[in-house]
């Protein structure tokens, strides 16, 4: 108990220091190195219960966003209020039309309290200036969730044409191709930088390895496009490698991606887990999401060393499909499962994830993403009254 | 397809053309040997000028030769040249610098559906146009501070422009009613947002053509799931290669799509996924079908059309025949028989006299 307060205590010392500058930044180098060597949990995938828990009942912080998020994330309140989950949601509302970013850091404060958020996701406003930066981006960034994991599994009543498919997706979420680093030096030639750092590329490949090691997994793949960018995905396959080294009972290959996505087209079993730079990650995430039935299927998690945020995996917004009733709860409502399981709440977590999987055997039941005719509230009112008649696949 | 774009190459001499031919690394050399022997025996008026590039030497020589034989004979037939990742970072990949040097600035890939090879999606049709020389391929990278990368991707309006208009005269020539242009510019604002921006402009030059937009990450989705929907897609350097080998998968896997570079003076045809095939090398086992499509895109690419369209039908006609389907489409089919049934194909069904083309 002692040894677990103080490993609290230590991140809140540091959080000012580490939350400041951009990767590559000296200081920040130097304050993760500092902390590295008292705080051996800075590379450690696992995450300490989120501290706001009183009276056996947690507070999550939830953001509702735009499009499906604020419909969906309404259900997925409705749910755990008849389920009785003791989570309690602080809702915080981000306004994506205005330039002040007041409304995010108010979210990110709320999200520093609670330890734990839910989140729609966040439109960027295309006819702002350049220095308005995307919501979600600089979300993650603030809160340094290096790690975007998702898991993406063929669910068994949902027709697909590849069966079995099991991929966890690693992807570093903080640097690499989302710096929002541009300049335009001369005018009509635009400089984009991409960064990446020995330090973030080492965290994440030890999240990855640990991930692996934790989940029972023989194989981690590392995506990259070193033949081209030797420097950058260089020292990214070298940091994997480096890791690789410490883990002798997992198997370690290297992928170029554009054959990756090939290979993920036409053979998707041969991928067991991947881990990859921001960008790649994106790319190959939304092609498993497609693989596996499309963006309405798969939860998605973002963690870092003090918070974790739940989503869905491909982060659309689904503005064209927004209050019809039609969009697919399911990734919402395994996000859901996926934060309850963070809260250690895991019974409650399986209850649901198993309501929701039989929901899913049901064909009358799809939603038009998958081809049915059902709708987004007939889809809740079955996992409540699968969880209601206790009627669960685990 | 028909691209008329650029000139026909001055090297025809005597009604003869002369082709530059850099075997490269891998299946290369074999796949491009089967090539000559079609060639001999169909009697094509096409002589190769053979440039080795030894791929393990770290000396610009090889790839001067190659670079100036190709600008004096103004096209190309390429393996793809390994690119060896023990050599320091200053060696920059061999096909990059041909690219660059020669300013092939579009890379155009036409995925089809063939009959006769099964795949998951069907009626696929999308013509690919990836801009080919800057964006994420700079190979310009730096390590400041040690332990932190800095790579550029540089976006210029210049060749943004040039690959919009590219596209879209390539749309309207081959009839096609829509361009997407693929991008992130929610993320990278100044950058894509610029490469977007050229789009729209020359979109408003082709009123009847419909342009839209898409995101990469919802674009590889979309083509995984429901790939009939896409038409003519535009991109810079990174997401073309990406899709393309998305796409590639899609029809059928890397044997069987051939790739074109085009620039303003000169064209370089290779295969389309640009895939060295190490492991099965020499082993008579690699699908030479995308090397003979590239091959004929260069006919169509030299006006030799009666030639081309000769041994496309014959190719098509022997991807039909499933026992003779290479290990990568899933048979056990090897290369020479592939090349020979194209042969006989040709014999049986091709023009009598050369006059006849």
């Amino acid at each position: 108990m002692a040894a677990s307060s103080a490993a609290l205590s230590l991140p809140k010392v540091f959080r000012p220091v580490l939350g400041l500058g951009r990767s590559g930044n000296p200081a920040k180098v130097w304050a993760a190195a500092a902390s590295c060597r008292r705080e051996k949990s800075t590379f450690v995938g696992r995450i300490i219960p989120p501290p706001a828990k009183y009276g056996g009942r947690h507070t999550v912080t939830l953001i509702p966003g735009d499009g499906i998020g604020p419909e969906l994330l309404n259900h997925v309140r409705e749910l755990f209020r008849f389920s009785c989950v003791p989570v309690d949601f602080e809702v915080v509302n981000v306004n994506s039309s205005v330039a002040t970013e007041d409304d995010i850091h108010n979210a990110i404060t709320a999200i520093r309290r609670n330890g734990v958020a839910l989140k729609g996701n966040i439109e960027t406003n295309h006819n702002m200036p350049p220095s308005h930066k995307s919501r979600n981006n600089l979300l993650r960034t603030s809160l340094d969730l290096f790690a975007n994991m998702m898991h993406c599994q063929s669910l068994p009543g949902v027709q697909t044409r590849h069966k079995n498919i099991d991929i966890i997706i690693i992807r570093e979420n903080t640097e690499g191709e989302y710096s929002s680093l541009e300049h335009e030096s001369v005018s009509g030639v635009v400089e984009s930088l991409k960064i990446i750092t020995r330090y973030n590329s080492l965290r994440i490949a030890d999240y990855a390895f640990r991930l692996a090691r934790e989940k029972g997994r023989r194989r981690v793949t590392a995506v990259h496009k070193a033949n081209i960018m030797k420097l950058a995905d260089g020292l990214f396959l070298q940091c994997c490698k480096e890791v690789a080294s410490g883990y002798p009972d997992i198997q370690f290959d290297s992928m170029i991606v554009d054959n990756t996505t090939m290979q993920l087209v036409s053979k998707p079993h041969q991928f067991d887990v991947m881990v990859m730079p921001n960008l790649y990650g994106n790319v190959v995430s939304n092609v498993c999401a497609g693989l596996v039935g499309g963006p309405g299927l798969v939860p998605g998690a973002n963690y870092g060393t003090n918070y974790a945020v739940f989503e869905t995996a491909t982060r659309n917004t689904g503005k064209s499909i927004a209050d019809k009733n039609i969009a697919n709860p399911t990734a919402m409502l395994l996000a859901s499962c996926l934060m309850l399981d963070h809260l250690r709440l895991h019974d409650y977590a399986n209850m649901i994830r198993g309501a929701v999987l039989t929901t899913m055997n049901e064909t009358r039941l799809h939603t038009a993403d998958i081809g049915g005719q059902g709708t987004t509230s007939e889809v809740v009112q079955s996992v409540m009254k699968n969880i209601q008649s206790g009627r669960c696949k685990n | 397809y028909n691209s008329s774009l650029t000139k026909p190459p001055p090297a025809k001499y005597g009604g003869r053309h002369t082709v530059t031919l850099i075997p490269g690394d891998g299946i290369g050399p074999e796949l491009l040997t089967h090539v000559r022997e079609l060639f001999r025996f169909c009697c094509v008026p096409v002589d190769f000028e053979i440039v080795s590039i030894d791929s393990k030497s770290t000396s610009d020589d090889d790839m001067n030769n190659a670079i100036t034989a190709i600008r004096r004979n103004g096209v190309a037939l390429k393996g793809n040249i390994e690119t060896n990742h023990n050599l320091p970072p200053s060696h920059i990949s061999r096909n990059n610098i041909l690219r660059t040097s020669l300013d092939l600035y579009a890379n155009v890939i036409h995925c089809q559906t063939l009959p006769g090879v099964r795949t998951r999606h069907r009626d696929v049709d999308i013509i690919i146009i990836r801009e080919n020389t800057e964006g994420e391929y700079s190979s310009l990278e730096h390590e400041n501070v040690p332990g932190v990368v800095e790579c550029l991707k540089i976006i210029t309006r210049k060749k943004s422009l040039r690959i919009a208009e590219y596209a879209f005269n390539a749309a309207r020539q081959n009839g096609r009613r829509r361009v997407t242009a693929v991008h992130k510019a929610n993320i990278m604002k100044l950058g894509d947002g610029l490469f977007l921006q050229c789009c729209k402009e020359v979109a408003a030059g082709y009123p009847e053509i419909t342009f839209d937009s898409m995101i990469v990450d919802n674009t590889t989705m979309q083509l995984v799931s429901k790939p009939q929907q896409f038409d003519v897609m535009v991109m810079p350097n990174l997401y073309g290669s990406v899709i393309s080998n998305v796409c590639a998968g899609l029809v059928g896997g890397p044997g069987l799509v051939p790739g074109a570079n085009y620039g303003k003076d000169y064209a370089v045809f290779e295969t389309a996924t640009r895939n060295t095939g190490k492991s099965i090398a020499n082993k008579n086992i690699a699908n030479p079908t995308a090397t003979l499509l590239a091959s004929c895109l260069m006919l169509d690419h030299l006006r030799l059309h009666g030639y081309a369209s000769m041994i496309r039908k014959a190719i098509l006609a022997t991807v039909s025949e499933t026992r003779l389907h290479t290990a990568d489409l899933g048979g056990q089919g090897t290369t020479s028989e592939v090349v020979q049934s194209v042969m006989r194909e040709i014999e049986s069904k091709g023009p009598r006299t050369s006059e006849q083309i």
